[in-house]
């Protein structure tokens, strides 16, 4: 029966992750942002306590390891609705806590048990410990298939040639001095055979042969470390390649791996609503202290422009929530939701990037003001446009779902 | 707990207006709106639906199954996807059934409900809608007064749907209270009340296939038990936001059909060596007609559940109102671009799906529960 009730653990949840939002992160969003390349340890510390501690926060998946999802049948949804919340106190901050993330929800999604031992269990340590998800090159971006690193096979190892770019959490994850966590490196085994060549392999912080080049500077989610990351004949054991090393003859592994963004992109979207509820929570607290009220009901010729503005803000705000939950809903139901991920990850990246714009158009010199928050909401909004899937690669994976064309036929 | 699905009961009733909508209303959708009249035959197949009778209790006649807001958008949506005239139609009797359900004594249920639980069809309406470009549906210049031991109704309404053929109809007015201050009353008038005309039948730009008129009313004089829910603001309201999550139900509907209408075609149409559909410019509007038809329908339905909860759903129903009818436009406007010159040939469904469209957005008070 349709439901849009919160069950009481996740409304508990939220309820605690907003405290935190509000008390832990607001305070320092504008440092972070001002102070670009400076990591906030003690909130980081702070969060990986707490992570360990309770079962909060986003990819919180060490405790099931091996069982199946009757143990938590709401995952996803209880995920989607943290990182909303925890976005709601900072985007950058959020993206900057350590925990398995992306690289650990590929290792969960297609490693073996031995490697879910070998790489999930450092996330119950007493240090921090970060992951990421290293796909993106100078030279290709959205056609993840157009990848050049390479890996190849000599004796016990893979060795590994290239350059990626933009990696989150990258100077985290793969430098040790900042923890003993992994990267998650997309290489081809075999470059005449494109797409079907393509694997994933894990690579240990600190591995010789590969160096953290740089981090960027960015507009926004400045809390969060976006680093160059340099191969250089750099060896790895053998059974650090997720899935198998064989190349098929059909992409079908590549649609493996791809699979994983099924489960990220209710994420993304999820913080992108974050950002977007932070801007439209401030605006109506702004014109509450102005004394304008939202006036739901009225007549549409007796709305102000004022409300007209905020209404859409909102509707279309509530329109990408529904959609994220869904997504999520979906996979926690095990559905596939190939399609559904892809609404979610558009709708919400849009809109936030329109909802945060036009905040700080209504607020004026509030809105434009580095005084407050709402400037850089626009700015860390930006990014759910563009990571995981741009928002036009999400509305062609829409197009290509509707009408049954392949990624050849429609690109 | 969050859910997405639909109960078992709500399927099953789905799939039946599916397959009506697909196999009776949309092979005529073309034809009654050249003509401005639903075939009686077809209106007699929609009629042993039960979509009426159903939730009636049985005392009256019906078969007591309890409104549900929720079910009601899934019938509507579905049935506005075979066409909108047609749909609205078949559901113009529930403008009055429903209120009358959900706000009407005993005595007036047991008077009006029996005839909605005949063998054939039987036409009911609502007059919400005034011709004015400024209409108010919380603060309607229709105006109610109390008048010893009855009410007295004046004014003048438009877009009543079967206005010349519905036996009684619920009309919107504003009682003026001791504060001076209008509130929105619903009242049951039967059409042979004297002072009340019936005007000409009106030409609409789309939903041609509905009779629709405009409705005079010159101090019609209505016994107390008539004015429902005298009083009980919370209850108009709740009014209010039936009718808005009913019609947005129907947009979603609409664009749905323009959407499924669209794709297809884009499929087939072969431009510079490709399906039009291989070109991203058709191709991510087709695209973003499918994200928004899905979250409109979200956004409908969690303002329907909230009505089955019996809370106010004021925001989230005059939300959804406000942007299914944006969106709707939108969509049945880039459906007929999809298909070129040919959208806007009366061989192709997307010109009537673009002129329904804009009905939305203009009839605030177009009102289906
Ligand atoms: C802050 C930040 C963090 C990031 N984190 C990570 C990470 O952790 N790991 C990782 O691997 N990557 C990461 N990325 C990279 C991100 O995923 C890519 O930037 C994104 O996929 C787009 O690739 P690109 O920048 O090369 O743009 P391009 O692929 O060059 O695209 C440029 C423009 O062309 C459009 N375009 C491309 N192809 C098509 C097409 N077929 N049809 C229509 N339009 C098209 C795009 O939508 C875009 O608008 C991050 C990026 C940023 C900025
Ligand atoms: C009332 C009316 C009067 C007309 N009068 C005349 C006349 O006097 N003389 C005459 O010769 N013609 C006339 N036309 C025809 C008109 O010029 C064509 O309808 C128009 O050029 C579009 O062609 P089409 O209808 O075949 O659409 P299609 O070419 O099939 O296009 C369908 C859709 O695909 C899109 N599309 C097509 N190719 C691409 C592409 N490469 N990339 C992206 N999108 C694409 C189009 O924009 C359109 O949205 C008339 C049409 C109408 C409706």
């Amino acid at each position: 029966m349709v439901d849009f009730e919160l069950s009481p653990e996740i409304m508990a949840q939220r309820e605690q992750l907003h405290m935190l939002a509000e008390h832990a992160m607001r305070p320092i969003a504008r440092e972070y942002d001002e102070r670009e390349h400076e990591k906030p340890w003690d909130f980081i510390n702070m969060m990986w306590q707490l992570s360990k501690a309770s079962d909060i926060g986003p990819g919180k998946e060490g405790k099931q390891d091996g069982k199946k999802k009757a143990v938590d049948s709401n995952r996803n949804l209880r995920t989607v609705i943290a990182v909303e919340e925890l976005s709601w106190g900072d985007a950058g901050l959020y993206l900057s806590i350590p925990g398995p993330g992306l690289g650990g929800a590929a290792v969960q999604a297609v490693g073996t048990p031995e490697q879910k031992e070998r790489f999930l269990s450092r996330f119950k340590g007493d240090k921090p410990v970060w992951s990421a998800m290293a796909i993106t090159e100078p030279g290709a971006g959205s056609d993840s298939a157009a990848i050049q690193t390479t890996a190849v096979r000599d004796g016990d190892h893979w060795v590994l040639n290239g350059t990626k770019i933009f990696c989150t959490s990258g100077l985290m994850a793969g430098d040790p001095k900042n923890s003993n966590g992994f990267i998650v490196v997309w290489a081809t085994v075999d470059r005449a055979a494109g797409r079907a060549g393509i694997k994933s392999f894990i690579v240990d912080a600190g591995t010789p042969g590969m160096t953290v080049a740089k981090c960027e500077d960015k507009l926004g989610i400045r809390a969060s470390d976006t680093a160059t990351l340099i191969f250089e004949d750099c060896r790895i054991p053998l059974d650090n390649i997720l899935g198998s090393p064989e190349v098929p003859k059909t992409s079908e592994g590549f649609k493996g791996v791809m699979a994983t963004f099924d489960a990220t992109r209710p994420i993304v979207a999820a913080s992108a609503l974050g950002v977007g509820r932070a801007a439209l929570d401030f605006v109506r607290e702004e014109l509450k202290k102005q004394g304008v009220e939202i006036r739901y009901g009225v007549a549409p010729s007796k709305l102000t422009a004022i409300e007209r503005d905020f209404m859409d803000m909102e509707t279309q705000l509530q329109a990408a929530r529904l959609l994220t939950w869904r997504a999520a809903w979906m996979m926690d139901n095990g559905q596939k939701n190939n399609l559904e991920a892809s609404m979610a990850k558009a709708k919400a990246g849009l809109v936030v990037t329109q909802v945060t714009q036009k905040a700080v158009e209504m607020l004026g010199p509030l809105g434009y003001s580095r005084q407050l928050l709402v400037e850089k909401w626009m700015r860390d909004a930006k990014i759910n446009d563009i990571f995981e899937g741009t928002q036009q690669i999400n509305m062609m994976i829409i197009a290509r779902r509707i009408l049954g064309y392949t990624s050849k036929e429609l690109s | 707990m969050i859910n997405f699905e639909l109960d078992d009961e709500q399927k099953l009733i789905r799939e039946t207006v599916i397959a009506f909508a697909r196999d009776e209303i949309r092979p005529h959708a073309r034809e009654a709106d050249e003509k401005g009249s639903v075939p009686a035959a077809l209106l007699q197949r929609g009629w042993d639906l039960g979509l009426v009778q159903n939730m009636i209790p049985e005392e009256y006649g019906g078969f007591g199954t309890e409104h549900s807001a929720l079910t009601g958008a899934v019938i509507a949506e579905e049935l506005a996807y075979g066409d909108l005239a047609i749909a609205t139609h078949l559901l113009a009797p529930r403008l009055l059934t429903v209120p009358l359900l959900e706000f009407g004594s005993t005595e007036l249920k047991s008077r009006l409900l029996p005839a909605f639980c005949g063998e054939s069809f039987e036409p009911g309406s609502a007059a919400v809608v005034e011709p004015r470009f400024d209409f108010d549906p919380a603060a309607p210049a229709t105006t109610l007064r109390r008048e010893g031991d009855d009410y007295v109704v004046s004014g003048a309404k438009c877009y009543v749907p079967l206005g010349a053929q519905a036996k009684h109809l619920l009309v919107l007015a504003g009682l003026t209270n001791g504060d001076g201050a209008v509130h929105p009353q619903a009242i049951v008038v039967a059409r042979d009340t004297p002072g009340l005309r019936v005007g000409e039948r009106e030409k609409n730009m789309g939903l041609k296939a509905l009779e629709t008129t405009t409705l005079d009313l010159d101090a019609c004089r209505v016994p107390r038990d008539q004015v429902l829910a005298v009083g009980d603001q919370a209850a108009m309201r709740r009014l209010a936001n039936l009718w808005r999550v009913g019609v947005s139900a129907m947009a979603v509907g609409v664009a749905r059909a323009a959407y499924d209408y669209a794709r297809e075609y884009a499929k087939e149409r072969r431009a510079f060596g490709q399906a039009i559909g291989q070109k991203q410019a058709i191709a991510f509007m087709l695209a973003e007609m499918a994200m928004e038809v899905d979250a409109m329908r979200l956004l409908v339905w969690e303002a329907a559940w909230k009505l089955d909860r019996h809370e106010d759903a004021t925001r989230e129903a005059y939300l959804a109102r406000r942007y299914t009818s944006d969106v709707t436009l939108r969509i049945a406007d880039n459906a007929l671009q999809v298909l070129g010159g040919h959208g806007y040939i009366r061989d192709h469904m997307v010109e009537l799906f673009l002129r329904n469209a804009r009905g939305f957005a203009t009839l605030e008070g177009l009102a289906i529960a």
